[in-house]
């Protein structure tokens, strides 16, 4: 048999955004009947070049050979036309359509009249459908569909439009792990048709058992490509995540003292079984005074999620929270607040800041009924509130009535803090705390957590810093898919111990492994 | 000194919209009594500005509560069917004395704020749908109430419509007193910060903890307890309680007076000091081409013109 031909080659291809070098020079080569792992942390480039791919953006230097022809498309819908298909997170279709509808739509088949031909529809539709597991009702509308049947509708037209290359965005991220099954089912055999499939996901278990060849990005460039068989899950990890096993490292790069004094005491939070659909599969973990647990594990691993169902704004399927021994009433960020969790969330500028308030505002928000008498607020004890929390986290503004969102990152950082400092809180759970944030502000947001915690808080700390994360934490839960896989402590708290335990190699300390399949 | 500034540096755009939205509304209700003295014969009289006061009052109570809707990034379009509601409610009950009546009247309108609340905050309709049906609704439960215009003759009511204290007419005494009341809320309450917090950020709002749906549901209530307390003013004023025709198209004035007065639909803000000056600026408007004998179709023009003009100014704030 011939070699499979390339069927996309890019090369040299860079974009940047203001600011931002999003991709810098990358090269990816994908062949018929390929599946291509497209993989790479928050912020490596991966959605941007695919939206390159699809023509969402315009390169700024770099060329796209499609069936061996230079190309450049203008829109996405001709990037499709030309035989590219995408499947994103979200399905994109229209919900209120019949599936049938959305099957076919932009290409119905039409009656001699030319008018729209139901019946053929209706029945190609379910034929078309039978072949990907998805047993329905053509005629219902969309969304009396579940997101999983919604996926294979949203896959099947994209295969159906007679596309050579077809690229599936995190394609699982909805799925129950039977339709997942089906899902892979349907891959293997597009490739054994001869069609290319890049696949991007951080599920380490779906990329060795569905694809062969794959390509890391870190920072908008390639590091690696390849075949995935070369390539084991410590050094898949690695790569990704930047970090060489064993590589020597100079203590000290962080603001962190170290180990910390921790009261051999109760746990100040613990949380039993937390599961949540798609997202959480049982996980616990304790947290004592003084202690800074970090939770370690890729992008899509469940930190978030975890943090979120703590704090009461993620809706658990089951699982409790106690909090100094108090269970608290779950689904309620009002109530894990009053029993002294604090939730510094991930995305700072949507869910963190009131950008148009002041920096008084902003710190008073959540202690503003503490500080008032029937409703009315003591603008006095504001006052006080705020100068203690400026001068202590040396807050940079013009003045406490400068609006946060004209301040920079890691000033908005410590408003935050401040605003959940005031709380007096037993529990501070951060999500990302450093990112985005400039180096000295950085700096100073990880020695106050230090202080927090000799203070005898207890802190959940998430970061993707593993530098941050492994010498900030005195412990590292990991998880993986949505449950826990395994814990570091002592001197198991290393990156190397921690991509082992993310790559699913060597559990420490006898953690259940659930069985892993090799693709 | 904005005037300095804006002379030293003409080009800079967005510091001359800024300008526009904080302060244009005094200079053009400003404008308009400067040309109205000039032009407009017996402007000056006490009478006149007494006509002017009256007839603004009810749409300043409106808006009032309007901004407070807005500013939590809604919109409250059934006001006009809640002053029905109340005009109607206020005939049928007035029978048992003016203040049982006032109280019933309290009562629909917290009942329809409560729905509105309710959708908005619990069923999460979007503001705009949800207090569209209860526009719908309300003007016809008003006329369920009271199918026709009827005529009130009680001395208290018309004593409250056309009476004075201190050489002031009640109506303007009660619209300035809300007004204050609104303004004191906003600055310096816990519910007047969480609301603002809620229309800036809700994701944000809603992680720290606010009470969302409870200021929510109560901003809802608010507003339309304004709006009744401004029917219940104009069926006053009439003497006569009209749910057929009494505040339809309020719902626009009141939004045209809020975002005329700089209170950005984007939430996050409430100006009241604008809002009434917005309510008092399309007034001297209307009555200024009514005056001069244009036909209503100029004036409808002009107010266009005026929201645009807002509009055109607030969009240099919205992006941040």
């Amino acid at each position: 048999m011939a070699p499979p031909a390339e069927v996309l080659a890019v090369r040299g291809l860079s974009k940047t955004f203001p600011g931002v070098r999003a991709l810098d020079d990358v090269d990816l080569t994908v062949h018929a009947g390929e599946v291509h792992a497209l993989i790479g942390e928050n912020g490596a480039g991966k959605s941007t070049l695919i939206k390159l791919l699809t023509g969402v953006y315009r390169p700024d230097a770099g060329r796209i050979s499609f069936q061996g022809r230079e190309v450049s498309f203008e829109t996405p819908l001709e990037a499709q036309k030309a035989g590219i298909s995408t499947i994103y997170q979200e399905v994109n279709l229209i919900p209120l359509l019949s599936v049938a509808r959305n099957l076919f739509l932009g290409r119905e088949p039409r009656t001699r009249l030319g008018l729209l031909d139901f019946a053929r529809m209706n029945r190609e539709a379910d034929e078309i459908l039978r072949t990907y597991g998805v047993r329905v009702d053509v005629r219902q509308s969309l969304r009396t569909l579940g997101v999983g049947a919604q996926q294979m509708v949203a896959l099947a037209r994209a295969v159906a439009t007679e596309a050579r290359v077809v690229i599936m965005d995190e394609p699982t991220s909805s799925l129950e792990p039977r339709e997942v099954e089906t899902l892979f089912t349907v891959i293997r055999r597009l490739r054994d048709e001869g069609i290319a499939v890049i696949y991007v996901s951080h599920r380490l278990d779906e990329l060795y058992a569905v694809c062969s060849k794959v390509t890391v990005l870190r920072d908008g460039r390639r590091v690696h490509h390849g075949d995935l068989a070369d390539l084991d899950r410590i050094d898949l990890v690695s790569t990704m995540l930047g970090r060489e096993l064993g590589e020597v490292r100079a203590e000290g790069q962080t603001k962190f003292s170290g180990e910390h004094l921790i009261a051999d005491d109760q746990p100040v939070l613990s949380a039993r079984e937390l599961s949540a659909r798609h997202k959480l599969h049982g996980v616990s973990l304790d947290i004592r005074p003084g202690e800074v647990v970090g939770l370690g594990g890729l992008l899509g691993s469940g930190r978030t999620e975890t943090a979120k169902a703590i704090s009461g704004s993620l809706a658990l399927s089951s699982g409790a929270v106690t909090v100094a021994g108090v269970p608290l009433r779950g689904g309620s960020t009002p109530a894990a607040i009053r029993a002294g969790i604090s939730l510094l969330p991930e995305d700072r500028k949507s869910e963190g800041i009131v950008p148009g308030l002041s920096v008084r505002e902003n710190i008073a928000l959540a202690v503003l009924p503490r500080l008032s008498r029937f409703g009315l607020v003591s603008e006095s004890r504001v006052d006080g509130i705020v100068d203690t929390f400026m001068k202590r986290l040396r807050i940079k503004a013009s003045s406490p009535h400068q609006k946060v969102g004209e301040l920079s990152g890691g000033n908005q950082q410590k408003v935050l803090l401040a605003r959940w400092l005031a709380m007096n809180p037993k529990v501070l759970l951060l999500d990302e705390p450093t990112r985005g944030i400039d180096v000295g502000a950085k700096a100073e947001v990880q020695k106050l957590v230090d202080e927090l915690a000799a203070d005898g808080l207890g802190v959940l700390l998430i970061s993707s810093d593993l530098e941050e994360l492994i010498e900030g934490s005195d412990r590292v839960v990991v998880l993986k898919d949505g449950a826990v896989v395994g814990e570091l402590t002592g001197d198991d708290v290393t990156e190397d111990q921690l991509m082992r335990t993310i790559a699913g190699e060597a559990p420490p300390r006898g953690t259940p492994e659930e069985a892993v399949t090799h693709g | 000194m904005a005037e300095a500034t804006l002379r030293t540096a003409p080009l800079d755009k967005a510091r001359v919209l800024q300008w526009l939205q904080t302060y244009g509304v005094y200079a053009g209700v400003a404008l308009l009594l400067v040309v109205n003295i000039v032009i407009t014969p017996h402007f000056l009289s006490a009478e006149n500005f007494r006509t002017q006061a009256v007839q603004v009052a009810p749409v300043i109570i409106v808006a009032l509560g309007m901004a407070l809707v807005i500013g939590t990034e809604g919109v409250d379009l059934s006001v006009g069917a809640v002053m029905a509601l109340a005009a109607s409610a206020t005939a049928l009950y007035l029978g048992y004395g003016l203040l049982p009546a006032l109280l019933v009247v309290a009562l629909f309108a917290a009942g329809v704020g409560l729905a509105n609340g309710a959708l908005v905050a619990f069923v999460g309709v979007q503001p705009i749908v949800a207090t569209l049906a209860l526009m719908v609704g309300g003007r016809g439960l008003a006329l369920v109430l009271l199918p026709q215009l009827e005529d009130l003759r009680n001395p208290a009511l018309a004593s409250l419509g056309s009476g004075d204290a201190l050489g002031f007419p009640y109506l303007i005494l009660i619209a300035a007193g809300l007004a204050l009341l609104v303004a004191f809320v906003v600055r310096r309450t816990t519910f007047g910060r969480q609301l603002l917090a809620i229309g800036d950020s809700r994701p944000a709002a809603e992680l720290a903890g606010l009470p969302v749906r409870r200021v929510l549901i109560l901003v809802y209530v608010a507003c339309a307890l304004l709006a009744a307390v401004a029917g219940v003013l104009a069926t006053a004023r009439l003497q006569a309680s009209d749910p057929t025709s009494l505040g339809n198209l309020m719902e626009l004035s009141a939004i045209t007076a809020v975002v005329v007065g700089g209170t950005p639909l984007t939430g996050g803000r409430v100006n009241i000091a604008g809002t009434v000056a917005g309510a008092v600026l399309i007034q001297l408007l209307t009555a200024t081409l009514i005056k001069h004998d244009l036909p209503p179709s100029w004036t409808q023009i002009a107010q266009a013109i005026v929201i645009v003009c807002a509009v055109y100014a607030a969009r240099g704030r919205g992006k941040r």
